[in-house]
């Protein structure tokens, strides 16, 4: 059995799985019920100052694809719409009758240092173990100077980082927005500013879809949409190239990361704890499953960790980094083909109409004498391209084989064929 | 004690019969559909439409469906297969297309295809729409006999072509097997009708019912007043199965009775045995014990001569018998049958002995001697149907055994006149008669317009 307690900037939690700032971390209500179904700690869903803002109805949209329910999902919500007074009271309620879980508290107040020293103290006074910098929702809070319109700008993010470390004796936790073109930027400011943790990613600016009858975007508010806020499982590999982008950087060094992006099961918490996420947050899917899923995300956590012989998540934290390179670090000489089982072959036929059609022409369709389908690869054409393997419905039937070239390792930046190449020393 | 045969009508009150003689299998609803239609693997080439009599482009009708293009998955199909209705309530698809998917390698469970077909075509019969246009007229005339499947697909894909088409039908109805033959419960709501209006609607099909060849009109004068004859003339006869006795009431040939429960207003007036005994191994066979358990029979035996895996009744229609309290028995064949006493009168089946069978070392089948005796109220019999050609029409055509010989366009001897469904040889059923039509329409409207 392995130990999943998470330490993550000095906040201690029975497990690395936290409950994003969301609907789900709203209230003490549902926090309770997060608690006692297993979550290792939530993000407490951000405060600003009061008036509290005001939702409108109608909030979410979703992405169905090929029968699966929220492949992805989308939020036109603000932050809470409950007075300051009423979510302080609850979280120094609950942080004192589960003080084993984490309590972090997401806050969002205009840009000014007085409003952020302000709302600090009186977030201390609640216990919580830290606060995460909402510098990321990207829809109406943006519009006013809050949320990703800080988080798009680096010195913004530099500032009110300090202020925060200033003010509290709280660890500091930057949640960035993915709506940037090099995330480093807010990442380096963040840890220039003084943050012990950035958290990433909060949601992408998205039109889900376009409501046909309506000729309006979903979801729909009384014949109009707006663009809201993207998440779930389709934007994972976005969330995990982020992270890993982070995680490598020699200027963010000594800076923790909590992984946030699609993580539906154990398998995704694996995935960003290697590649330097210190723990996950989740939200869409506790959203769509409700939040007895985390009993499986620990349970298959620690049976993937036994497998392996991990015995707590550090003996692969940040294992998969060092193997995060840029592609001209990539070996040239390497060689891969495609192999096909024709035990498990269902003769489906997919792999040579894809490889026919759309790449390198490298799958024979033949007929044994019995008139039946045999798909062959046809191993000299094949460039390794993985298409046929993903097509392909049925699992291990296709498979990618290494082949020796019997050639060392060779990269881009030395490639005849590369303008730029450098000589290697001879 | 029983003293007499007990043929009897309502065994069930109105409302069950209702139940029992409604959809059997009922149709997919949209959010089953979606899901069903999601596990197609959408292969390339696929098996499923190797299998498929009329070839339909079964892989891009299931897309349509995934995507909501109904009215396009529905046009897919009736492109192939102007019957896709009802082929998709009556073909035997766990030997044809279920049994080519693919995903029977991997689990053993075939996208239902069938289902899904009539999810498509049922929307579109909804919608009322005949998407197909009929091309400008070419003044050819062609004459059709037959109104079933391979007649009506002939008829169809003339009219598309602009030809003007006649179609004589010996019977009151067109339709067919599908109106005379297919169980009650496959097409219930009159659907054999409804599609039969749907492929008229195209329009230039003149539909003359109650015009039997031989008899009310000729080969030779349709032969002189069209520019091509089309014979769907079906199965026109049953096997003899001989009993050893004299015509008794309640035997039967299982052809008729359907015929007259699917003609039936009233399934309470129709008079059926307390104990029922069926001769055969086909899916007539199945139909005719299957209804007869559903109108209230208390036991229905089905015998057949040889073993299991010699029935030509589907596996899955075997099972459907079963489910339905039919009891299958294997290696037997019937001896005689006796009746009641009766006093001057007809007598009525009392009993029929059967021997039991086995194949010999040269593999012939051949009675043990043994015997064993059923009780039974009503026998039918379902040995098979056979095609027996109009004297006339024989003289004038070829033949291949009892069938009317034709070449690959199902053209036959005479280069003029065409034939197919089950008066010429193939498998005996409602898509390869609707594929036999096609083929001889298009090979006539190609002869018409060279």
């Amino acid at each position: 059995m392995a130990d999943l307690t998470n330490d993550f900037v000095g906040v201690r939690s029975p497990n690395p799985f936290w409950l994003a700032s969301a609907p789900p971390t709203d209230k003490q209500y549902n926090v309770e019920r997060a608690f006692r179904a297993g979550w290792g700690g939530v993000v407490w869903k951000t405060l600003g100052e009061d008036p509290h803002v005001v939702n409108v109805s109608s909030r979410y949209g979703a992405v169905a694809y090929n029968g699966t329910r929220v492949a992805g999902f989308n939020n036109i919500e603000l932050i809470t719409d409950r007075p300051l007074e009423v979510n302080l009271r609850e979280i120094k309620q609950v942080k004192r009758d589960w003080p084993d879980r984490a309590m972090i508290v997401s806050l969002m107040v205009p840009c000014e240092e007085e409003n952020w020293k302000a709302i600090l103290k009186r977030v201390e006074e609640t216990e919580a173990d830290a606060i995460e910098l909402n510098f990321g929702c990207p829809h109406g809070m943006s519009e006013r100077g809050m949320g990703s319109a800080v988080g798009q700008v680096p010195d913004y993010v530099e500032m009110v980082a300090r202020w925060c470390k200033r003010h509290s004796r709280m660890p500091v936790i930057v949640k960035l927005t993915p709506n940037i073109t090099n995330i480093l930027g807010p990442a380096r400011a963040a840890k220039r500013g003084g943050a012990d943790a950035v958290s990433l990613i909060n949601t992408i600016q998205s039109v889900v879809s376009v409501d046909l009858d309506l000729m309006a975007p979903t979801p729909t508010v009384d014949g109009k949409g707006t663009h809201g806020g993207y998440c779930g499982p389709a934007v994972k590999p976005i969330a995990l190239r982020m992270v890993g982008e982070i995680a490598r950087d020699p200027e963010c060094a000594g800076m923790a990361i909590s992984g946030i992006g699609g993580v539906s099961t154990w398998r995704e918490a694996a995935e960003f704890i290697s590649m330097g996420a210190g723990n996950v947050q989740v939200c869409t899917a506790a959203m769509t499953h409700g939040f007895k899923i985390v009993e499986d995300m620990v349970s298959g956590l620690n049976n993937w960790m036994d497998e392996k012989g991990y015995r707590k998540t550090a003996d692969f934290y940040r294992a998969a980094v060092p193997n995060y390179v840029n592609w001209e670090q990539l070996n040239m000489n390497f060689k891969t083909i495609a192999h096909i089982n024709q035990d498990l072959c269902i003769q489906c036929g997919k792999c040579y109409v894809v490889c026919e059609d759309t790449s390198h022409q490298s799958i024979a369709a033949l007929r044994d004498e019995h008139g039946k389908r045999r798909y062959e690869i046809i191993d000299e054409e094949c460039v390794g391209c993985n298409l046929c393997m993903h097509v392909c419905p049925v699992d291990d039937c296709i498979t990618m084989n290494a082949v020796d070239t019997g050639k060392p390792y060779a990269n881009w930046t030395t490639h005849p064929n590369n303008p730029l190449r450098v000589e290697a020393a001879e | 004690m029983t003293t007499g045969s007990d043929i009897a009508p309502g065994r069930l009150p109105r409302e069950t019969l209702e139940r029992n003689f409604g959809d059997a299998h009922p149709p997919l609803n949209k959010q089953q559909a979606l899901i069903e239609a999601s596990r197609c693997y959408f292969c390339y080439d696929a098996p499923c439409i190797e299998a498929c009599p009329t070839s339909i482009d079964i892989p891009s009708f299931i897309k349509s469906i995934a995507t909501e293009n109904t009215r396009g998955a529905a046009t897919t199909i009736l492109q192939s297969n102007i019957m896709g209705g009802m082929c998709a309530r009556v073909c035997p698809v766990e030997e044809l297309c279920e049994e080519a998917c693919v995903r029977n390698t991997a689990e053993d469970k075939p996208v239902t295809i069938g289902l899904l077909q009539r999810y498509a075509t049922d929307d579109l019969f909804e919608r009322g729409e005949q998407p197909f246009r009929r091309a400008a007229p070419t003044g050819k005339r062609v004459a059709v006999v037959g109104a079933g499947p391979a007649g009506m697909a002939c008829a169809h894909a003339l009219a598309v072509n602009g030809h003007d088409v006649v179609v004589f039908e010996a019977r009151e109805k067109g339709g067919g097997l599908n109106e005379y033959g297919i169980a009650a419960y496959k097409v219930p709501d009159d659907f054999a009708q409804t599609e039969l209006a749907f492929i008229l609607s195209i329009g230039g099909i003149e539909l003359r019912t109650g015009h039997a060849l031989g008899r009310d009109v000729h080969l030779p004068d349709l032969r002189r007043e069209y520019d091509a004859v089309f014979l769907g003339l079906g199965h026109t006869g049953v096997r003899a199965l001989d009993l050893g006795s004299d015509p008794m009431d309640g035997v039967e040939n299982a052809v008729d009775y359907i015929a007259r429960l699917r003609q039936a207003d009233d399934l309470t007036g129709l008079h059926i045995g307390r104990k029922v005994v069926v001769i055969g191994a086909g899916n007539t066979a199945i139909d005719i014990a299957t209804q007869a358990k559903r109108l209230g029979a208390e036991d229905v035996t089905i015998v057949y001569r040889r073993g299991v895996e010699h029935m030509s009744a589907t596996w899955k229609e075997q099972e459907w018998a079963q489910t339905n309290g039919v009891k299958i028995k294997h290696w037997a064949q019937p001896r005689r049958v006796v009746g009641w006493p009766a006093n001057g009168a007809a007598p009525a089946v009392k009993e029929i002995e059967f021997e039991y069978t086995q194949l010999d070392e040269q593999g012939r089948l051949m009675g043990t001697g043994d015997t064993f005796t059923l009780m039974a109220d009503h026998v039918f019999k379902a040995v098979g149907q056979t095609f027996i050609s109009d004297g006339l029409t024989a003289e004038l055509l070829e033949h291949e055994g009892d069938l009317i010989a034709v070449n690959d366009d199902r053209q036959t001897s005479l280069p003029d006149v065409f034939a197919g469904g089950d008066c010429v040889a193939g498998m005996f059923l409602t898509v390869s008669a609707v594929e036999d039509g096609k083929v001889a329409a298009a090979a006539i409207h190609g002869m018409l317009t060279a």
